[in-house]
């Protein structure tokens, strides 16, 4: 960069970074160092005393069955959910690019839950889907599925990575959409004069040129499904029924305030800020990446 | 153009309709249930119109009080969830404007060491640290206050990026042009780059604000008393599935008025909105 035309203060800028600095220090950095130092000390339910115990508690931790389990809820909950929330999203973007006139409206009608909070769109389908006055379960048993996502662990798991999913397809078609705009018209029509059905062009074009927002999209809904459907999962099913739907940050929470296993509960802090250290750098690998070619 | 043959449009429309029903339908049978009587959602399946309680449920929703939330009123509630996604989406405008500013226009040292500390911030989401900040909020004598509620969300990496990747486009003739004719650090933010970025700053506060509104995990934490809670937390609290109490229709409602002010905010500011979060998020 070439080296730009700048104030000559010296005290101001000090001033100006000083509100962010102050609250990135007080919220975040002291309560990080504080997880990390936490994570090595066992400390009794009275806080009476406190030892240092090194490393045994991300022993502890990784041994915990339960914990083991947790992390498979996470993995097949983030899967699904990604999985869930794209394909449709994809799908419809598609389709919303072929249609000339609407376009406008089918954006407006479909960008609602975006604005929805995961909490409440968990409750949103919780009341059509619960056994006792969910309008959905009253047909499904009538149907003669026995429905009860409350009692039935894998149900669980299915109701709320529906939500979670239903809450995602807006953000996600947006960012298709624009995706889907910046392919060259060019390319698409010079593939049908050369007779390449319409499956074919997607596959063969549109397709691979996308992968940049696709694989975008996908570190995002993996942290999307990661952390912040936290609320989904307490509003819902509250870690149940069993363990069935408690991911690793509901595990966080219900340890630490719930249980009052502080160490435990900071170890596994630690444990989540590697896995997000790892999903920033794979995003900005990406972003790097984009630029060399995009 | 290709393929403009009519099947292909109808098949094209028929999909994206079957789309905005999914999308749409929970919503709809929401606002269907808040204007049937308690009686008939306890009766399922609800019918697929909307009944004739509308006027009634909604006024003793907003105006008759709600005894399962703690006696605090569905006004109370929004009140609370407004005053925290606005205090939210201007703090953190406001904080991350000065400070992208102060690293783009000016030379000090440990700029970029600021930077850095700043940028680093996103990978410390309040899930991976909830334990200790809660702390500090206990502390800070922060529990149950606004403050509580706003200050930890209002740091933002993603701001303070965007904002300094906008100002990097600036000319440098621009600053030089506004310094010959006298202009200080003040004048050139006023004048010149508060102007300059209102786009951006319109499509963050749509952004923001939908971010602080949909909150959980943090007002969960940091609220103890219900007078203080955000109407999505009040609405967890009033919904239990196993207790026959539960004012279904009023439940209902109070699902509506939580969904609606941010639906509004996105679907009345959607061009700033879909533009900024497309370029935010890049």
């Amino acid at each position: 960069m070439t080296p730009r035309a700048i104030f000559p203060n010296k005290f101001l800028p000090y001033l100006l970074l000083a509100p962010q600095l102050a609250i990135t220090a007080i919220f975040f950095y002291w309560p990080a160092s504080q997880a990390l130092y936490q994570s090595m000390l066992r400390e009794d339910p009275f806080g009476l005393s406190t030892q240092f115990v090194g490393l045994a508690n991300f022993r502890h931790v990784l041994n915990d069955p339960n914990y083991l389990h947790s992390f498979q809820v996470t993995i097949v909950f983030s899967v699904a959910t990604a999985l869930l929330a794209m394909v449709p999203a994809l799908f419809l973007a598609v389709m919303a690019d072929k249609v000339v006139r609407g376009r406008g409206i089918y954006r407006t009608l479909l960008i609602w839950p975006y604005a929805i909070a995961p909490a409440i769109a968990g409750m949103l389908w919780l009341f059509l889907f619960n056994p006792s006055i969910g309008s959905i379960a009253v047909m499904l048993r009538s149907l003669g599925v026995y429905w009860d996502p409350l009692l039935n662990g894998p149900q669980a798991v299915i109701l709320v990575v529906a939500a979670a999913a239903w809450k995602q397809i807006s953000y996600n078609f947006l960012f298709f959409v624009a995706g889907l705009q910046a392919i060259p018209k060019s390319l698409v029509e010079a593939a049908a004069i050369d007779g390449a059905g319409e499956t074919k062009r997607f596959w063969t074009i549109i397709f691979p040129l996308l992968a940049p927002t696709t694989f975008f999209l996908l570190v995002i809904n993996t942290v999307y499904a990661f952390f912040d459907t936290f609320g989904i999962i307490h509003a819902v099913t509250g870690g149940g029924p069993g363990k069935a739907t408690e991911t690793l940050v509901y595990k966080v929470y219900n340890d630490g305030f719930v249980n009052l296993l502080l160490g435990e509960s900071a170890a596994q802090s630690v444990i989540l800020m590697v896995i997000v250290v790892a999903l920033t750098a794979v995003q900005f690998r990406y972003v790097e990446r984009r630029v060399h070619y995009g | 153009m290709i393929d403009n043959r009519p099947s292909r449009r109808i098949i094209a429309h028929a999909t994206l309709l079957v789309g905005v029903f999914i999308v749409a339908f929970p919503i709809y049978y929401t606002f269907v249930a808040s204007t049937h009587s308690l009686q008939t959602i306890l009766r399922p399946p609800l019918p697929l119109i909307p009944g004739d309680r509308f006027l009634e449920n909604y006024a003793t929703a907003l105006f008759g009080g709600i005894g399962q939330i703690g006696g605090v009123s569905v006004g109370r509630l929004l009140w609370n969830s407004t005053v925290v996604a606005v205090l939210i989406a201007v703090g953190k405008i406001l904080i991350s404007i000065i400070s992208a500013y102060a690293v783009v226009f000016f030379r000090f040292p440990l700029r970029m060491t600021f930077f850095w500390l700043i940028f680093i911030t996103l990978m410390l989401p309040v899930e991976v640290r909830i334990l200790p900040t809660y702390k500090v909020m206990v502390d800070f004598g922060l529990i149950d206050t606004y403050a509580g509620l706003t200050l930890p969300l209002m740091a933002s990496a993603t701001a303070t990026l965007l904002f300094r990747q906008f100002f990097m486009t600036i000319p440098g003739e621009l600053l030089e042009a506004a310094r010959v004719d006298g202009a200080g650090p003040w004048r050139f933010f006023w004048d010149i780059l508060l102007p300059l970025s209102k786009t951006n700053i319109a499509a963050l506060f749509v952004i923001q604000f939908i971010y602080g509104w949909t909150q959980y995990l943090w007002p969960l934490l940091v609220t103890n008393r219900n007078d203080m809670g955000t109407i999505v937390i009040a609405l967890r609290k009033m919904i239990s599935f196993a207790d026959a109490d539960t004012q279904w229709h009023l439940v209902m409602v109070t699902c509506i008025l939580a969904i609606l002010p941010p639906i509004l905010v996105v679907v009345f500011m959607q061009r700033w909105f879909v533009r900024g979060l497309v370029e935010t998020e890049k």
